[in-house]
């Protein structure tokens, strides 16, 4: 059994110590916006934020997260920058497909949130582990750059 | 007297080839035989690929760039929000793909030691100024302890492991730490 607070409620789950949080997440609290891609940490579509910090959910171990806070995209429009990364993907249409998006959110949120006004170069750095393949890439970058500008 | 001169030409040749690949080998052999298996451990990819003088660490045996580009950051665990610790866990993942181990992350610039033939890597492991004010017996201490030292033994996957066995190793470096850290 392991207790871990998502989206700051706790959930006491029965599973076995190695199932990765993206399971968990996805199987037993039915939260599917989280995606699995590769399953290796190689793709970032599964990314959530653990104390704030972006981690590829599907390697991560259920007993390895503790008492960290998860936070997933059903929540991060709770957040300040995280609704207005929202909204402005919403607002230039940068998802394609939609596969990766929730994952290229919750990395954008965390950059914008670190750095107020991100260079391409920072935005490569913090961004580079979460693939698209439709290539929304100058979208992202653009959104990233038009919340810096405009928002705040 | 034909046979005779082929047979000296021979000779000469067969030296020369030998003189040459002992120059050539030279880099590569420190000067101390104590340092030599450290050495042997320490330039292996294992260790080699996260003790880069790059902005950037390596993977793979073949010492590739590592994937996503991924960068040392100013504090060599990655990018502010693209941290080492995004992807490696405390411990291997289950099948080995994705390897882990506690703090994972690059040594810092000053312990890169790409390029360096045996005894300059010898001589900036010693030196207080670049390996993090450590002494022979910290050392020691951090190549038989660390976590992240011991997982290059415990790889996961199908990686390789360094030519010498983890207690092997540390009986080296206790040999070498013994004989006051000969380069």
């Amino acid at each position: 059994m392991f207790t871990i607070r998502v989206n700051g409620i706790a959930h006491t789950v029965d599973v076995s110590e190695d199932k990765p949080l993206l399971w968990v997440l996805r199987e037993n609290l039915k939260l599917t916006g989280s995606k699995y891609g590769c399953g290796q940490a190689l793709c970032g579509a599964c990314t959530v934020h653990i104390d704030g910090q972006p981690t590829r959910s599907c390697v991560m171990p259920i007993s390895a997260v503790g008492d960290k806070q998860v936070r997933t995209i059903e929540d991060i429009g709770n957040e300040h920058i995280g609704g207005l990364v929202q909204a402005t993907w919403q607002e230039l249409n940068v998802p394609q497909c939609g596969y990766c998006q929730s994952g290229q959110i919750m990395a954008a949120t965390a950059l914008l949130k670190d750095n107020s006004s991100p260079s391409d170069q920072d935005i490569d750095k913090a961004l580079s582990g979460n693939i698209c393949r439709c290539g929304t890439y100058p979208r992202i970058r653009k959104a990233i750059h038009k919340i810096a500008t405009e928002q705040l | 007297m034909t046979n005779s001169m082929t047979r000296t030409a021979r000779l000469i040749f067969t030296l020369t080839l030998l003189g040459t690949s002992t120059l050539l080998g030279h880099s590569a052999l420190a000067q101390s035989p104590l340092f030599q298996p450290l050495y042997e451990v320490l330039s292996h990819p294992r260790c080699m690929n996260c003790h880069t003088i790059t902005d950037f660490p390596r993977q793979g045996d073949e010492r590739r760039r590592h994937d996503q580009l991924v960068v040392r950051g100013a504090d060599n665990h990655g990018a502010p929000t693209l941290q080492c610790s995004a992807c490696h866990q405390d411990n291997n993942v289950a099948d080995g793909a994705v390897p882990g181990a506690p703090h994972w992350g690059l040594a810092p610039l000053s312990m890169g030691w790409e390029g360096l033939s045996a005894s300059q890597l010898c001589q900036v492991l010693k030196d207080k100024s670049k390996n993090g004010d450590r002494s022979l017996a910290d050392l020691l201490k951090h190549m038989s302890e660390d976590d992240l030292v011991l997982w290059a033994w415990t790889p996961g996957g199908n990686r390789t492991t360094p030519p010498l066995s983890q207690p092997a190793f540390v009986e080296a470096v206790q040999a070498w730490v013994n004989a006051g850290g000969p380069c």
